[in-house]
């Protein structure tokens, strides 16, 4: 693991004698695979509320396949509404929601209610730009041929904004990345916990700082990741 | 085939109407090519939309053989669709799926078990000359190789008829020219109605049968190629057919030649169709006659499969001897225009 190699180097530059290593790799790795838990299923959660509301977004359009003006207003509003609430306050608004679902509101699977739910209404907005990117004439072209509203959606749709979709879905996990260290805060687990508790409330900057360096590794790879498959996806295509 | 009656389309923009078909009446016979031929924005994109109702007419009523497209339920018309194949000019190929999975698209749609499907395939993509090319992605294919994967998808269905909407506009010559060779052997083979938009009078000329020129949301001129291209009987009808077939004729060549006292001159366009091609009509006129022939320019080319000529002649003679040489050319039954 890279955490645990960047960290055999480190102690001697911090000078943070203090800090028992095989503890601090323990809880750092456990923090970590805390972060890379909730931020999997959120983003998997966010997709399944937040894609289907996207495509709605889409296609109720004026002249479009589903075309229902007063839905899309009030989805459209509702959606900035929600996008419109900084995440903190979000975190502590749906307490009682989050307390209703999972029964508490300390911890990782508790801090997945607020993740998942803050994600939604952006993952819908960004399926809404990847389906917008569609030319009309393949839609057109389906209808020409007799096909209905999901086999638009599921044949048309969503394979030809594929490359673009799996963008977005890197987009997302790392904004989820960085929504869970401030989920840590509260009490939210994972490395944002690690860090506010021992790294800022105990001043073990050894801790802070390689909490950060593990963060930029998770986003860096999830986007590296992301760029792969899309390009991979556009690749086959050419 | 297919009856268009009294169509008429109107888009409503939030600040003024505009009126893109006007009461638009044509028919179409069973395995007929009929091309509609206008000028951009003239609203032969509409009409075409309007068959398989892609654009809802504002007023007006379609019939696809026999049955009335206009008034189908949502149902009903997508199951008619099916029946109606569709080829774009932008081809519309879905990028993310194969040359095999594109054709099989409608079958999806249609519904149809698998192992027909892909058999049914097999056929369509050695029909358009394009089975080595079955698992390749469209991005790696030619305008030319697109649209015929346009044209398999739109056979799929087996449909009764065939919209194209400007589907050789962005290829060049050559290829048009195979592209337009398919549709006419598929039309031949399958005899496939076919209902084509274009705004390029040669492809009228290469595959039609009849004509409806557009003009202003209106349909101004229509019947046979042939004989609108001898006798065009409107402003832009001719115009069309100039882009086609050059008659104009430069000016100092006109008023070139010497008269002899008391002769006048007179400059007329000939066209002649078909076997009367082949005889030696002008020869004998000037015999008959003994007038002096000046030939100015001619030229013979074929509409659809029927040779097509074109001659400019001056004549020069006495004024009675030229109105009698004319008649004797139109008793001929050739079309004569005094330019």
């Amino acid at each position: 693991m890279f955490e645990a190699t960047a960290l055999v180097s480190l102690p001697c530059l911090m000078g943070a004698t203090t800090v028992e290593y095989s503890w601090l790799i323990e809880k750092v790795s456990l923090a970590t695979w805390e972060t890379i838990y909730m931020v999997v299923i959120s983003t998997a959660l966010a997709y399944v509320m937040g894609l289907p509301l996207g495509v709605i977004l889409v296609t109720t359009e004026k002249g479009h396949i589903l075309e229902n003006i007063p839905l899309n207003r009030i989805l459209g509003v509702v959606i900035n509404i929600f996008r419109s609430i900084p995440f903190i306050v979000f975190l502590i608004l749906i307490i009682p929601l989050t307390r209703l679902i999972v029964g508490g509101f300390i911890g990782t699977v508790a801090s997945m209610v607020p993740l998942t739910l803050a994600a939604v209404p952006f993952v819908a907005r960004l399926v809404e730009t990847s389906l917008k990117e569609i030319e009309w004439g393949l839609i057109e072209a389906a209808l020409s041929m007799g096909a209905n509203a999901w086999q638009i959606i599921t044949k048309v749709l969503l394979p030809e904004a594929s490359p673009s979709l799996i963008l977005g879905v890197a987009i997302t996990a790392i904004n989820l990345v960085g929504y869970s260290a401030m989920a840590g805060i509260v009490g939210g687990g994972g490395l944002g916990t690690l860090a506010y508790y021992y790294g800022f409330q105990r001043y073990q900057t050894l801790v802070l700082l390689v909490t950060v360096i593990i963060l930029v590794f998770m986003v860096q790879g999830v986007q590296v990741l992301g760029d792969s498959l899309a390009a991979r996806a556009v690749k086959r295509r050419r | 085939m297919i009856q268009i009656e009294h169509l008429t389309k109107i888009y409503q923009t939030p600040s003024q109407q505009v009126l893109a078909l006007d009461d638009v009446t044509l028919s179409v016979k069973k395995g007929e090519i009929f091309g509609i031929i206008g000028l951009s924005g003239a609203g032969k994109s509409t009409l075409i939309r309007c068959i398989n109702m892609l654009e809802k007419p504002t007023k007006g009523s379609i019939y696809v053989d026999g049955r009335e497209i206009t008034s189908l339920a949502r149902r009903e018309l997508r199951s008619e669709r099916q029946k109606i194949g569709m080829i774009f000019q932008h081809f519309n190929l879905l990028s993310s799926r194969t040359v095999f999975e594109n054709v099989l698209f409608p079958l999806e749609i249609a519904k149809v078990p698998l192992d027909q499907a892909r058999a049914r395939v097999n056929e369509l993509l050695e029909l358009v000359g394009l089975a080595d090319k079955a698992n390749v992605y469209p991005g790696q294919l030619s305008g030319g190789q697109k649209q015929r994967v346009g044209i398999a998808r739109a056979l799929a269905n087996n449909p009764k008829v065939l919209l194209s909407d400007e589907a050789t506009s962005a290829l060049d010559p050559q290829t048009t020219s195979s592209i337009l060779k398919l549709l006419k052997d598929i039309n031949r083979q399958l005899n496939l109605t076919i209902l084509l938009i274009t705004h390029d009078m040669n492809v009228i000329k290469q595959v039609c049968d009849r004509v409806a020129v557009i003009d202003n949301s209106r349909i101004v001129e229509i019947g046979d190629v042939l004989s609108i291209f001898s006798n065009p009987g409107t402003a832009i009808s001719k115009s069309f057919i100039n882009a086609v077939v050059k008659t104009d004729i430069p000016e100092d060549l006109i008023h070139a030649s010497q008269v002899p006292q008391g002769h006048t001159t007179r400059l007329i366009r000939v066209s002649f169709i078909g076997s009367s091609a082949g005889e030696p009509i002008i020869s004998s006129m000037i015999k008959q006659y003994r007038i002096d022939v000046n030939i100015l320019y001619g030229n013979i080319d074929r509409v659809k499969d029927t040779p097509f000529g074109n001659l400019v002649l001056e004549l020069i003679g006495e004024t009675s001897l030229l109105d009698q040489s004319m008649t004797y050319l139109r008793e001929r039954g050739l079309e004569i225009e005094v330019l």
